[in-house]
């Protein structure tokens, strides 16, 4: 997954012009000093996203607080050919955010405002650097919430979860970051600004917001945000049931879905991870079990609770050792924060480790699991498994220790063959972290040439200068124009993924 | 292109810290990057940057210990800027001990990075007043004529506010007022409570610093609660300081011989439990333990002690009450000092003790597990993020439309007071024991004037 020799980007990107003093005092006029970011040993401290182990220096950061000085930066990396890229958080996973050398690096962390609050209409109008659990804490007082709830809600940005459609264990019933973006306010490649669908739902012509969702950056920065909030449910019933194998817990999830029931969340947990959640956090769950099935049912009041009635059948009916309901809230959030844990946890068990996100087809739970054990033994690594059950979302996290020697290699090429694993299931290469920098060799297993090229089409349409977030998403970044239609890797690149695939 | 860290040579170059307790790389290494101590950050709060973040400082503190930037005023000025909250170790699901690596990465800072003169002096001036009560107290008639005259109200005055250096007046605008009868009030300590009924510990009371000068009321509630619920106080005589705002500070030397001098001070006492009433100088007190851990004279001996030592709501909580609690029918907003919160992980025992008290309604404000930006010295260093913490501190303190301001920590208190005061709606302040011993005798609380009607 890693590019461990010359990269193919800078084989074919030119040269990246220096930020020179000219350059800075201008950003310098445009956001004030204390916006602009230059000394060495600062910037270096932008060298990672979440996915720490690449990291590459920015010629410069800087912070934006408004479109308008977001819209000016642009321009003037479009006037003078100097990448960009757009961080939020720097939570993301992939890479997303990890600065092409020498680029202008966007953060938007000062622009956390919420513009406006519309509860008649349910939406609210926020800065892309607001966190995600914000939103939440701002319109629950009313009753409301903002579905989207990746693990990491308490520090990603809004505009890093456009950017990655990032989506989270409600999202089963509730749908991904996409299905909650009415429209945007996008500052594009070349600094002009647009507004992208709008309140009402189901604008007329193309879907763009549903475009620029998902795209890493790689069109534009989004700079004012349209979400949609939802209301509480009536009634909320959080559970957790123990059993003594991943392989049990599959199967009361498949029960559950093909017995009609349509949970708000269903997530499963194997030993490991359960050890890493509760060294962390303490949440009480049942540390002799072989997988924890985490269940959350909402609607309203009868509804609910047959449907906690009918789970709990197929749960046992699959072999479930325990079934708990959480009484309080403090109970519920207590069994989530567990969950939401585990990745940053996996610290606790394990000096090293890597975060893969892969998706499969919901039946091809127990074969896929068995398969990935199968692999960690043959590589000699332990593998925790965490993941949205109900759709397919692994997040198998692959346990090393980088002072072994050759660990970390035996952890990547591991990493791979899972996802190669979940591909030839019929699954996908990623599930919510992106593509980013980290799995771009990976888009054509995925996908065929046209298909690329059709991807390129886009992309060139937007940003034919290839100056927003250059890097990422797309293996060997052509220059728009070049041989279009057909996708010719480079030898680079090809001699890269032969040695992985 | 993008590097990896794997594998870099980092380990060949030179680390930019000295070899006397470096911030340990293995602590720096747990550190996955995930970015979950963000939000909690006062600092990341404020400026929204990465080197002014948990993480942003680790990875400074990496960056420093590969050798790969040198401690440049610039670097020390981000690590200045963090105010020791803790709210970064609360937070981190990998459990990072960040507190450990910020207490090394200071004294590294006050030795290899010299501070221009200015600067040096006016520290030099905060940690030979503040330290010493028997100095503060000295200057308490100044202070006093100072509040009395006009003098005050000429240094409040717009054009001095826009003409005196900041620092000066974040230490204006936090002095308490100040009563001249406190200047007698270190006796009660010297003499023995012994309860009625059959003792259940001798306890050892710390006296603080600023705490023993500007809220004795606070230690004499303390002794008599602790009197009234059974314990045995036994009078420390010679009590220093406890070494918290100079460790806290990177001033290691000067810290480690208040905390030396402490340990021979309670160890003729031999108490069986050490009470704190003071957030940050009990999680000191704590650590002494770690702090002394080369010092062959010392490392067994701190360690007994800071096993001995627990916050006055700890100690309290973990045995039933004993006296009858009367009614004190108010609204109170408890806030929680960092060094409470985050770094005794304290936070049910205050609010146990409070809720003992029929009548009294406890509010939560919001951003609970935020810094109030008082932080030790922190507020006079520092004091326009101090100022700016301390006002969204009080904003959502007063969102809650308490009666009074409930807090277990001097430096809280009076930054939160002054934060209040400045947007107009001053309220009485309470350290949790007061409250409690207020109830235990049926007395009213000065400037909570709703209880006296209440108050049998
Ligand atoms: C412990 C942990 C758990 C996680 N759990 C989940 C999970 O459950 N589900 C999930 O989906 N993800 C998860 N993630 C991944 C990550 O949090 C998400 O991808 C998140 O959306 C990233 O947000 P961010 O603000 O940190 O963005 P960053 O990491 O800063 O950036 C991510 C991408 O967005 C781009 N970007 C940022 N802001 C903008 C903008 N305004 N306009 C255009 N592009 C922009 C960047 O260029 C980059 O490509 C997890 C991460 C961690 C560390
Ligand atoms: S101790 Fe407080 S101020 Fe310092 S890094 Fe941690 S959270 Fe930020
Ligand atoms: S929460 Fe912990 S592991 Fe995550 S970035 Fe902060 S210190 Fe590092």
């Amino acid at each position: 997954m890693t590019d461990t020799t010359a990269s193919p980007a800078v084989a074919h990107t030119p040269t990246i012009p220096a930020i020179t003093p000219r350059i800075v005092a201008e950003l310098r006029a445009m956001l004030g000093d204390d916006g602009v970011i230059t000394e060495m040993a600062e910037l270096r401290t932008y060298e990672s996203d979440g996915l720490a182990s690449y990291r590459a220096t920015p010629g410069v950061v800087v912070l934006p607080t408004s479109t308008e000085q977001v819209r000016d930066v642009v321009r003037l990396c479009a006037r003078e050919g100097i990448p960009f890229v757009p961080r939020g958080s720097g939570t993301g996973l992939s890479g997303g955010a990890l600065p092409t050398p020498g680029c202008v690096l966007i953060a938007l962390s000062r622009m956390r405002q919420i513009l406006a609050v519309d509860l008649p209409n349910q939406r609210v109008i926020v800065q892309p650097g607001v966190i995600n659990l914000h939103v939440t804490q701002r319109v629950a007082p009313a009753g409301y919430y903002s579905a989207p709830d990746p693990s990491s809600q308490q520090v990603c940005s809004i505009g890093g979860n456009i950017a990655e459609n990032s989506g989270g264990a409600h999202c089963l019933k509730y749908g991904f970051t996409v299905n909650h973006v009415l429209g945007m306010r996008v500052v594009l490649a070349n600094g002009e600004v647009a507004d992208l669908g709008g309140f009402a739902v189901d604008l007329p012509g193309y879907d763009l917001p549903g475009i620029f969702v998902g795209s890493e950056g790689t069109l534009g920065i989004a700079t004012e945000i349209i979400l949609r909030i939802v209301r509480k449910p009536e009634a909320v019933v959080t559970a957790l049931a123990a059993f003594p194998h991943t392989d049990a817990a599959g199967q009361a999830v498949s029960d559950i879905i093909a017995g009609g029931v349509l949970p708000a969340a269903i997530e499963i947990m194997d030993r490991l991870s359960i050890a890493a959640a509760e060294a962390a956090v303490h949440a009480g769950y049942p540390e002799s079990a072989g997988a924890v099935l985490l269940v959350e049912l909402d609607g309203v009041q009868p509804e609910v609770a047959e449907q906690s009635a009918q789970v709990e059948a197929f749960c046992r009916a699959a072999g479930a050792t325990e079934w708990r309901l959480a009484r309080t809230d403090e109970e519920r959030a207590l069994m989530w924060k567990g969950r939401k844990s585990a990745f940053a946890a996996a610290g606790r068990i394990s000096p090293n480790y890597i975060v893969q996100d892969g998706v499969i087809p919901r039946t091809a739970l127990s074969a896929v699991l068995r398969e990935i054990e199968a692999l960690g033994a043959r590589y000699g690594l332990r593998v925790a498994n965490v993941f949205h059950a109900g759709d397919g979302n692994l997040h198998p996290l692959v346990l090393y220790d980088e002072r072994d020697e050759g660990a970390f290699e035996r952890a990547e090429a591991l990493a791979g063959e899972i996802l190669r694993t979940c591909v030839a299931s019929g699954g996908s290469i990623t599930g919510e972290h992106g593509v980013g920098m980290d799995k771009r060799g990976y888009m054509p297993v995925m996908f065929s040439e046209a298909d690329m090229a059709t991807h390129q089409l886009l992309r060139c349409a937007l940003d034919p200068e290839r100056l927003a977030n250059p890097e990422k998403v797309y293996p060997t970044p052509r220059l728009c124009g070049e041989t279009p239609g057909v996708y010719r890797p480079h030898p680079l690149e090809t001699a890269g993924i032969a040695e992985r695939f | 292109m993008a590097e990896r860290t794997i594998h870099t040579t980092a380990a060949a170059m030179i680390s930019a810290f000295d070899a006397h307790r470096p911030p340990e790389r293995e602590i720096i290494e747990d550190c996955v990057h995930c970015g979950f101590c963000l939000p909690t950050c006062p600092t990341w709060l404020l400026w929204g940057e990465e080197m002014d973040s948990p993480r942003g400082r680790i990875n400074l503190m990496k960056l420093a210990t590969d050798g790969e930037i040198g401690l440049s005023p610039q670097v020390r000025g981000h690590f200045d800027a963090c105010l020791g909250c803790m709210a970064c170790v609360t937070a981190c699901p990998s459990g990072v001990r960040y507190d450990q690596l910020i207490e090394a990465t200071r004294p590294q800072l006050e030795r290899n990075t010299p501070r221009p003169l200015g600067d040096r002096i006016y520290r030099a001036l905060i940690f030979s007043l503040f330290p010493h009560p028997r100095r503060m107290r000295f200057m308490l008639p100044l202070l006093w004529l100072y509040q009395k005259s006009g003098a005050r109200r000429v240094v409040r005055s717009r054009w001095l506010q826009q003409r005196l250096p900041a620092r000066l007046l974040a230490m204006e605008a936090v002095l308490p007022p100040v009563r001249l009868r406190r200047r007698g009030a270190l006796s009660f300590a010297l003499t023995t409570e012994t309860p009625d009924a059959a003792p259940r510990t001798r306890v050892g009371v710390l006296l603080g610093c600023v705490q023993r000068v500007f809220f004795d009321e606070v230690n004499a509630a303390t002794v008599r609660v602790l009197a009234t619920e059974g314990y045995e106080v036994v009078p420390v005589a010679s009590q220093g300081c406890c070494g918290a705002l100079s460790i806290h500070a990177g001033r290691e030397h000067e810290g480690l011989r208040y905390a030396r001098r402490l340990i021979d001070a309670f160890e003729a006492a031999r108490p069986d439990a050490i009470a704190v009433n003071v957030a940050g100088c009990g999680s000191v007190l704590k650590e002494y333990g770690h702090l002394l851990r080369d010092d062959p004279a010392y490392a067994g001996r701190a360690a007994t002690f800071s096993a001995k030592v627990r916050d006055i709501s700890e100690l309290l909580a973990s045995q039933p009450p004993r006296a009858p609690r009367h009614p004190i029918a108010a609204r109170v907003a408890y806030h929680d000092a960092c060094h409470l919160r985050h770094g005794q992980g304290i936070t049910r025992q205050p609010r146990e003790l409070l809720r003992q008290i029929p009548g009294l309604d406890i509010a939560e404000p919001a951003e609970a597990d935020i810094c109030c930006g008082s932080a030790g010295v922190y507020n006079l260093l520092a004091p326009e993020p101090a100022a700016q913490l301390g006002q969204r501190k009080a904003a959502n303190i007063l969102a809650t439309r308490p009666d009074a301001l409930v807090a277990a920590n001097p430096g809280c208190l009076l930054q939160i007071a002054s934060s209040l005061a400045q947007q107009g709606h001053p309220l009485p302040t309470f350290h949790p024991i007061e409250l409690l011993d207020a109830s235990i005798r049926g007395v009213p609380l000065a400037g909570l004037p709703m209880t006296s009607s209440h108050v049998e």
